[in-house]
C-alpha cells in the first residue's frame, strides 16, 4: 500500500477546516497563474444553469469532445462528489463546474494564464442526482461537456 | 452429509422415478452422462477455473434460480435476462435433466430431491483437484463474496473461509462482501493468510484523498509458457450499496479508463492472455467488454447470474468473452484458452454445476469444515419451525424467504410496511423442510444486522423506492447496481420497470387505500447502512418468530403488478 503520511496530514487539516470545495491539482496550476478573478455576483448567485450561464457570458455555447469531463456514474458520497476536467482545447482560458440542480447552480470557475495546463480537480457537494457539467472558454467561445451523476440512498444492493 | 457412490445413487434414482420423480433421470444417469458430466477434455494450453459468490457456504445447500430476472433496454432478452425455458431454448439444454435443473427453477422441488444438494467446498475440492489433474498450470479464481454469507463466516470474521479457500488452493482472487469486515479486517487478511499464497487484486479501490492505489491491480502468472495477467475489478459501488464507513478511506467506482491502462500495461509488460476477475456484475461487464479493449474474457460475478457460455462481445479491438458463475458455491467454470503465436485462437467453456452426491467429499476439506462447526454446532442446528412451502431468495422481487422475514419483522415491530434489502444471497428450504438457526442465518448474516423501525412520509417511501427500482431498471448498466428489488411488505404497488426514474412506481396502496404522500407510516426493516444505527439483529427477531409459530405457512408473496413485461422473456410466463 503506498502511503504518503505527509501529504494526508495536510489534507486532513485541511479538510478539517472545511477547504473541501476545490482541490486544485498541486504542481499543474501554479498559484502564480492564476488571475485574482473577480467574483462575478452574477452567475454565482444565479438559482439556475440558464441564469448562471448568462452571468458568465456563455448562453451561446457548443459541446465539445476536446474538453473530457471526468465524474462518477453513481456518486459514493454526495456531500464530496470528485469531478476532474481537462480542456485540450487550444488557448483554454478558463474552466468552470456547473451542477444543475444544485441551488445555485455554478459551483467553480478557474482561470489560467498563458501556458497553464487547463486541468482541475474539486470535490463538489451534490444533494440529488443531476446533470453536471463543465464550460471551457477558449479564444473568447464557450465549450461545454456535460454528464449525468446519480446521487442515491444506498443500501439494498447485492 | 455423506457422498454416496454412483450405485448407490443410482438406487436412489430408480427409487425416486418409481416415486414419480423421473425428470429424465435414467436417460442421463444410466446412459453414464451423470460421470461424464466432469470427464471434461483438456482444450488448449491456459486454463481458468473460477467460481464466484459462494456466500461462505462451505456445505451442500439447495439453491433456486430466478423465475424472474428482467433484462430492460439494450438487455432484454438477452444472457443474463433469461428464465426458466428461454434459458434452456437459448443455450440448448435439454428440458428435464440434470443441468435444466442446475440452470432454471424449473420443477425445482422435485428436481432438488431427485439430484440432491448442490456445492460444499469439500466436494467443490475434489472437483477442482479433478480438474487440475487434467488441466497442468490451471490458474483457480475467486470472484469474491467468500468471506460473508453464513453464520460460520460471521462468527469467525471470515477465517473459515480464509483457510478454507487456502486448502481450495485459490490462487488469485477479487472482492465486494469482503469489505463489510472493514478496511482492517481486509488488509489483515490479506497482508498475513494471503501472502504469498493468494493474490487479493482490485484496479479500482484506490485511497479517497490522493488516489493511491490499495491493492496490486493484477497478477502476472506464467502457464505452460505462457504469460498471463489477471486483473481484479472489486464491485465499483460497494460504499453506496454497503456501509461507506466501514471503507471511509477507499474510493471504487467502475473506472473504464483505468482498467485500460491496466490492461495496457499488462500487455506492454509481455501478457499473452488478459482476464478481467470481475465482481461488476454481468450488465457492468458486458458494456465494460464493449468500451475497453485487450480483454480475453471477463470473469464475472456479482449478479449470481449461473449463465451456461459466455457472451462474446465485440469491440475496437477485437473481441472478450463474458462469463458469469452463479453462486452460492453452485458452479465451477472452466475456461481453457488455446494461444498460439502469443494470441489466444480459440477457447472452450463450461460452467460446471457442483452435484454433492455425485462428487465425493475431499477429507482433508472435510474436516476443516467439520473443526470449524464443531463448536457452533448446537446453535447451528437448532430447529427453529418446520416450513411448508418452498423457501427462496433469489428473483428480481419478493421471494419466499424474505416475504418470512418481512411478516416477522412486521409483527414484531408494529409496522404498517417492511422493507427487506434485495439481497442475490441466501439459501433454498424445501417444503416440509426444519428451518435451523443456519439457515436463517444464511439469509441475514452481515455485519450491520439491526433491525429498524422508522416513521416515514407516503412520498419517502415512493422515492426509495424508486431508487431502488432505478439501481435495478436503469438502463444503462453503469447505473445499475446488481441487486434486486428491495423487498416490500404490506404494500401493494404496480413497477414499470422500462419508465423513468419518477415513474416506475405507480398505484401504492395499503390495504386497499391508496398511500397518503404526506401521511407517516410505520416503517421496519434491517440491514441500515448508515453509522450507529441501533437495533436488534434481525436474526434474533426472526428466530423468536419463528419458535414461536413452529409450523412456517407457505407464503403469499407481495408482488407488485408488473407493467409492460409481458413477453419478457426474464420472467417466468
Amino acid at each position: 500500500m503506498e502511503m504518503n503520511p505527509a501529504r494526508r496530514t495536510v489534507l486532513r487539516g485541511a479538510s478539517s477546516l472545511g477547504a473541501l470545495s476545490a482541490l486544485v491539482l498541486a504542481g499543474v496550476l501554479k498559484p502564480t497563474a492564476v488571475y485574482a478573478a473577480e467574483w462575478n455576483k452574477a452567475a454565482f448567485e444565479a438559482k439556475d444553469t440558464a441564469g448562471a450561464l448568462k452571468g458568465m457570458g456563455a448562453a451561446a455555447s457548443a459541446d465539445s469532445k476536446d474538453l473530457v469531463l471526468k465524474v462518477p456514474d453513481i456518486a459514493e458520497n454526495g456531500a464530496v462528489v470528485p469531478v476532474d476536467v481537462l480542456s485540450n482545447i487550444p488557448n483554454t482560458t478558463s474552466i468552470a463546474i456547473l451542477v444543475e440542480k444544485n441551488p445555485q447552480p455554478l459551483c467553480a470557475q478557474f482561470d489560467f494564464a498563458n501556458g497553464a495546463l487547463p486541468e482541475v480537480a474539486a470535490r463538489l457537494k451534490m444533494g440529488q442526482t443531476s446533470l453536471v457539467k463543465a464550460v471551457a472558454k477558449a479564444d473568447g467561445k464557450f465549450y461545454t461537456a456535460q454528464k449525468e451523476v446519480k446521487v442515491t440512498v444506498g443500501g439494498c444492493g447485492g | 452429509m455423506s457422498s454416496m457412490n454412483r450405485r448407490e445413487f443410482l438406487q436412489i434414482m430408480a427409487a425416486a422415478s418409481a416415486a414419480g420423480f423421473a425428470l429424465d433421470a435414467r436417460s442421463v444417469w444410466a446412459a453414464g452422462k451423470g460421470d461424464s458430466l466432469y470427464e471434461l477434455k483438456k482444450f488448449g494450453n491456459v486454463h481458468f477455473l473460477h467460481f464466484t459468490d459462494c456466500h461462505a457456504q462451505l456445505q451442500p445447500i439447495h439453491f433456486r434460480e430466478p423465475s424472474v430476472n428482467l433484462g430492460i433496454g439494450g438487455a432484454a432478452g438477452k444472457a443474463p435476462h433469461l428464465v426458466g425455458e428461454h434459458l434452456l431454448k437459448a443455450f440448448g439444454i435439454k428440458p428435464g435433466g440434470i443441468e435444466a435443473h442446475a440452470f432454471t427453477y424449473l420443477n425445482f422441488e422435485k428436481a432438488a430431491k431427485t439430484y440432491g444438494k448442490v456445492g460444499g467446498f469439500a466436494h467443490l475440492a475434489t472437483l477442482v483437484k479433478r480438474l487440475r489433474a487434467g488441466r497442468p498450470g490451471a490458474l483457480l479464481l475467486d470472484g469474491g463474496d467468500t468471506w460473508q454469507g453464513s453464520a460460520t463466516a460471521l462468527w469467525s470474521n471470515g477465517q473459515d473461509m480464509v483457510d478454507a479457500c487456502k486448502l481450495l488452493g485459490v490462487d488469485i482472487m477479487a472482492g465486494h462482501w469482503e469489505f463489510t469486515l472493514g478496511d482492517k479486517r481486509v488488509l489483515e487478511i490479506v497482508e498475513k493468510d494471503f501472502k504469498g499464497k493468494i493474490d487479493f487484486v482490485a484496479q479500482n479501490i484506490k485511497t479517497s484523498d490522493f488516489g493511491d492505489k490499495v491493492f496490486e491491480p493484477y497478477s502476472m502468472r506464467e502457464m505452460n509458457g505462457v504469460k498471463i495477467a489477471v486483473i481484479g475489478q472489486a464491485f465499483p459501488y460497494t460504499p453506496i450499496a454497503n456501509p461507506r464507513w466501514m471503507v471511509p478511506e477507499w474510493t471504487f467506482g467502475i473506472q473504464d479508463d483505468n482498467m485500460q491502462k491496466t490492461v495496457d500495461e499488462a500487455r506492454a509488460k509481455g501478457a499473452h492472455v488478459v482476464v478481467v476477475l470481475s465482481h461488476n456484475g454481468m450488465d457492468v461487464d458486458l458494456k465494460m467488454a464493449s468500451r475497453v479493449t485487450g480483454i480475453d474474457a471477463i470473469m464475472g460475478g456479482h449478479t449470481h447470474d449461473g449463465v451456461p457460455q459466455p457472451s462474446v462481445i465485440k469491440n475496437a479491438g477485437g473481441q472478450t468473452l463474458v462469463t458469469n458463475a452463479g453462486s452460492n458455491g453452485k458452479f465451477l467454470g472452466v475456461l481453457d484458452f488455446d494461444v498460439k503465436n502469443g494470441k489466444v485462437s480459440d477457447f472452450r467453456y463450461k460452467l460446471l454445476p457442483v452435484f454433492s452426491n455425485l462428487l465425493p467429499a475431499d477429507t482433508e476439506m472435510a474436516a476443516l469444515i467439520d473443526k470449524v462447526r464443531a463448536p457452533h454446532k448446537a446453535k447451528l442446528e437448532e430447529k427453529l419451525a418446520v416450513s411448508e412451502g418452498l423457501l427462496y431468495r433469489r428473483g428480481n422481487f419478493n421471494g419466499s424467504w424474505d416475504q418470512l422475514i418481512l411478516d416477522a419483522i412486521m409483527e414484531v415491530q408494529g409496522a404498517d410496511i417492511g422493507f427487506s434489502p434485495g439481497f442475490r444471497w441466501g439459501t433454498t428450504i424445501l417444503p416440509g423442510q426444519a428451518i435451523t438457526f443456519e439457515h436463517l442465518m444464511d439469509q441475514t448474516a452481515i455485519t450491520y444486522p439491526s433491525v429498524t423501525l422508522s416513521e416515514m412520509k407516503g412520498d419517502q417511501i415512493k422515492s426509495i423506492l424508486e431508487d431502488v427500482g432505478d439501481n435495478l431498471f436503469n438502463p444503462d448498466p453503469y447505473y445499475q447496481q446488481g441487486g434486486d428489488m428491495v423487498r416490500v411488505g404490506g404494500l401493494a404497488y404496480a413497477c414499470d420497470p422500462n419508465a423513468k426514474i419518477g415513474n416506475r412506481i405507480r398505484d401504492m396502496r395499503l390495504g386497499g387505500k391508496p398511500l397518503d404522500a404526506d401521511k407517516t407510516y410505520k416503517v421496519a426493516g434491517w440491514a441500515p447502512v448508515a453509522e450507529g444505527a441501533k437495533g436488534e439483529p434481525v436474526w434474533d427477531v426472526v428466530a423468536r418468530y419463528l419458535r414461536d409459530k413452529k409450523t412456517i405457512t407457505a407464503r403469499k408473496l407481495n408482488q407488485p403488478k408488473l407493467v409492460g413485461m409481458k413477453g419478457n422473456p426474464g420472467h417466468a410466463a
